[in-house]
């Protein structure tokens, strides 16, 4: 039994962890389209509509690996975790619904258009779609993460026999972590997004691509990632007080505090002793963790020590947190030296270039992290105070579950492993190609008849 | 606001309403998918493009059917997916190896098209078998037995060919030229086969399930469903049997090119409520009713207020992306 709870979570984990690397690429990527289509509309210039093109295939893409592993998930709840719906079902249900009413089809519907349609509709119709598929996929993350942060701070129901009721929807919805939540995640995409085509722009520019649009699309994600770093310091730091004020424990195990004291330091590093309940080789900011958390030098910080035997592992949450935080504090310097540079010189200098390239996936590694703080800071709970992830577990045979995982890693390796390289391939064909010399072969409208193409799909 | 038992029948009704159009839409491409030649990429091609605007919110259709079942009769979502574990891993995974092969093999180096196309044709295979091995388990009630898997092996088989048969006449529909010709063949050879499928379940269910038979004599919406059945397939038979023997085609010939298609649509329904119809109430087979797994009342009733408007939208959308893309295909360009 613990070994199908162990293998379910790990699967689980698996699943929730590879989907969520696309969709944070595609929710923000989608207003990056936008952006690119209204500039293309408004200035009439060319450029505008190679960056759409290139970044809409790349779009393209990664939807359809976010749509197909999606999939997986709403089979999930009923095969590996069976009393989650039983007893949160009443208030899971609806927002899962919503999220498939309201945001997967509008997505799904437009894309078609937004992709395909360009030279079938008028050029409003298809900046609109194009407008459309951003907010469903925006949407999207508006419903998944009320459901997840409901799961975190659950308000508006009432337990009758074990099940959860609603009593207040507003309540469920706009429950106390949400909306630090939302806005923290949205952020993050935009950053995942941000250094994705500052990467994938600089990879272009290195290899000799002197076309304007790499140029271009470095500036304007550059230009993204310093508004985007500098909000995320923001909206982080109200995230982390929010935690502190409803989930104790886990800001608790994040700073690796284990007896609650007042002028708490910040840990720079440490390695963690469960075991023996306390930190070795700490390298720490005098009083730093409780001016951040309290905004008072002398404020008290709960240990974990009060909450024996009901938090989560601390290890895992107090180095993800500082992956987070280190990788977010690099994107921050980074972009603005890069952007700075770039306004003074007018080109980086190679290792700069080679600096974004390394940093391409930054974003993924971040948002990982930070997911990893957040749902293994909710451990032993599923739902805090209602649900424990044991009680939720499946009783299926643990062999099939391991049969299962195996199988889902394989194709996961698989399918990563041909998106990078699809990725390289796109990027290096458009140094190749691409680059038609002025606006007439750029755009059709429904009157032109176009020219004929390769199959390109 | 409705009670619980009046939302159990709305929602079995908006999931088999899902389910349905899953089958129809999803089933076209899958079919389209199954009957993709591997060595001619041209005809590759112009198959694919006449799915790609589509495939994205077909597969739509199958997250919301599962979402439905989930959120309104979450017991039976787990008695029938703990059931159906390994069925359900195959049809995913051969899901996400369709869905990323239908993408990659246009944007990955040339050399490894072929292995894309291959891992588009299977992907789609045995996503169709599986969730026809899974319509079989479910109609015999999870029977583990070997009589129980054997006709789940033939539910599977059955299900692919109906795919199949859809996928071709959408081909028809959307092609022109040579192309055209072979789906014309390919639906020719498909209708005969399900024709006899569906006679041999039509038979098989009522005799093997005697509830089933009784409710089958008991009205004549029941028994007026296989006649309607057989009328459709005759039609189908005489106007594919029509197409087949012409010798060019030109437009004028091409007018009734969506015959096939409209016509295994109706057959789709027909088939579905069949299905359908003898199993309620019960949403599993034998042991669960769709009054004892609903789930509670206010909160069916707080997604209904939303499906009530997006529903009809959802459905206008949908089919102004349909009048968008309508015609016959073109190659799929980006721009």
């Amino acid at each position: 039994m613990l070994e199908t709870l162990m293998l379910s979570r790990m699967q689980f984990a698996a699943n929730i962890s590879f989907h969520i690397l696309f969709p944070t690429i595609t929710i923000a990527l989608s207003w990056f389209l936008v952006y690119f289509k209204i500039r293309f509309n408004i200035s009439n210039d060319p450029i505008w509509m190679r960056m759409y093109r290139f970044w809409v295939k790349i779009f393209a893409l990664t939807f359809a690996i976010g749509v197909v592993t999606g999939v997986t998930m709403s089979f999930q709840f009923g095969t590996n975790w069976p009393k989650f719906m039983e007893t949160v079902g009443n208030i899971a249900g609806p927002l899962l619904g919503y999220e498939v009413l309201t945001a997967f089809f509008l997505e799904a519907s437009f894309l078609g258009i937004m992709l395909f349609g360009i030279k079938r509709v008028p050029p409003f119709v298809h900046t609109m779609a194009t407008f459309i598929v951003a907010f469903g996929t925006t949407l999207s993350a508006f419903w998944i993460l009320a459901l997840n942060s409901w799961m975190q701070t659950p308000q508006g129901f009432e337990m009758i026999d074990g099940v959860a009721y609603p009593t207040d929807w507003f309540a469920i919805i706009f429950n106390p972590s949400f909306p630090y939540r939302l806005t923290h995640m949205l952020v993050a995409s935009g950053l995942t997004a941000s250094f994705l085509i500052a990467g994938i722009s600089a990879y272009r520019l290195l290899k000799g691509d002197n076309k304007r649009a790499p140029y271009k699309a470095l500036k304007i994600s550059l230009s993204a990632a310093m508004i985007l770093t500098v909000t995320q310091v923001y909206v982080g730091d109200l995230h982390g007080l929010n935690t502190l004020e409803h989930q104790p424990q886990k800001i608790a195990a994040m700073e690796g505090v284990w007896d609650t004291k007042e002028g708490v330091p910040l840990l720079l590093f440490a390695v963690v002793d469960e075991e023996n309940r306390q930190n070795h080789f700490e390298i720490a900011v005098p009083n730093l963790a409780s001016l951040i958390l309290t905004h008072d030098v002398n404020g008290e910080i709960k240990g974990l020590n009060e909450f024996k035997g009901n938090h989560p592992p601390v290890a895992p949450l107090f180095y993800a947190f500082r992956i987070m935080v280190g990788l977010g504090f690099l994107m921050l310097t980074v972009s603005w030296v890069s952007r700075i540079i770039l306004a003074r010189k007018k080109e980086l200098p190679r290792w700069l270039l080679r600096v974004l390239v390394v940093m391409t996936f930054s974003g993924w590694v971040a948002t990982l992290a930070g997911w990893y703080v957040t749902e293994i800071g909710r451990q032993p709970w599923l739902v805090t105070g209602v649900l424990t992830v044991k009680d939720a577990a499946t009783d299926i045979a643990s062999g099939n579950v391991l049969f299962s995982l195996i199988a889902y890693l394989i194709i996961y390796v698989l399918v990563m492993w041909a998106y990078l390289h699809t990725l390289l391939t796109m990027a290096k064909r458009a140094i190749e190609i691409e680059e038609i010399d002025d606006s007439q072969d750029e755009y059709y409208g429904p009157h032109k008849i176009a020219p004929k193409q390769s199959n390109e799909v | 606001m409705f009670d619980k038992d009046t939302l159990a029948v709305i929602y079995v009704g908006l999931m088999a309403l899902t389910v349905l159009l899953y089958a129809i839409l999803d089933g076209y491409d899958l079919g389209v998918g199954m009957l993709m030649p591997l060595n001619d990429d041209k005809q590759a091609d112009i198959m694919i493009a006449s799915i790609g605007p589509f495939w994205d919110a077909n597969e739509t259709w199958l997250v919301m059917a599962i979402g439905l079942l989930l959120i309104a009769f979450p017991e039976a979502h787990s008695i029938v997916f703990k059931a159906l574990y390994i069925p359900t891993l195959v049809l995913l995974i051969s899901l996400i190896l369709r869905g990323i092969a239908f993408d990659f093999r246009a944007k990955a180096v040339f050399t490894h098209k072929p292995l894309w196309n291959k891992a588009f044709k299977f992907g789609s295979l045995f996503a169709s078998l599986s969730q026809g091995y899974m319509l079989g388990q479910f109609i015999v009630g999870f029977d583990q037995s070997a009589i129980g898997i054997g006709f789940s092996l033939l539910s599977a088989v059955g299900v692919a060919i109906a795919y199949t048969l859809i996928g071709a006449a959408w081909l028809v529909m959307k092609c022109e030229g040579e192309l055209q010709m072979r789906s014309i063949k390919w639906f020719h050879k498909a209708i005969f086969i399900s024709g006899l499928g569906v006679l041999a379940v039509s038979v098989v269910n009522p005799l093997a399930n005697a509830a089933v038979f009784d409710r089958w004599l008991s009205s004549p919406i029941f028994w007026s469903l296989p006649i309607l059945c057989a009328v459709c397939f005759g039609i189908a038979l005489f106007e594919i049997n029509k197409m087949i023997t012409r010798k060019s085609i030109d437009a004028n010939d091409d007018q009734r090119c969506w015959t096939p298609f409209v016509l295994t649509t109706i057959i789709f329904i027909l088939c579905f409520g069949g299905i359908g119809l003898s199993f309620f109430p019960y949403i599993v087979p034998g042991t669960l009713t769709i009054w004892e797994a609903v789930a509670a009342p206010q909160s069916l009733n707080f997604l209904l207020w939303g499906a009530m408007i997006v529903i009809p939208t959802i459905i206008l959308y949908t089919i102004y992306s349909y009048k968008v893309f309508w015609g016959k295909v073109s190659p799929l360009q980006y721009y």
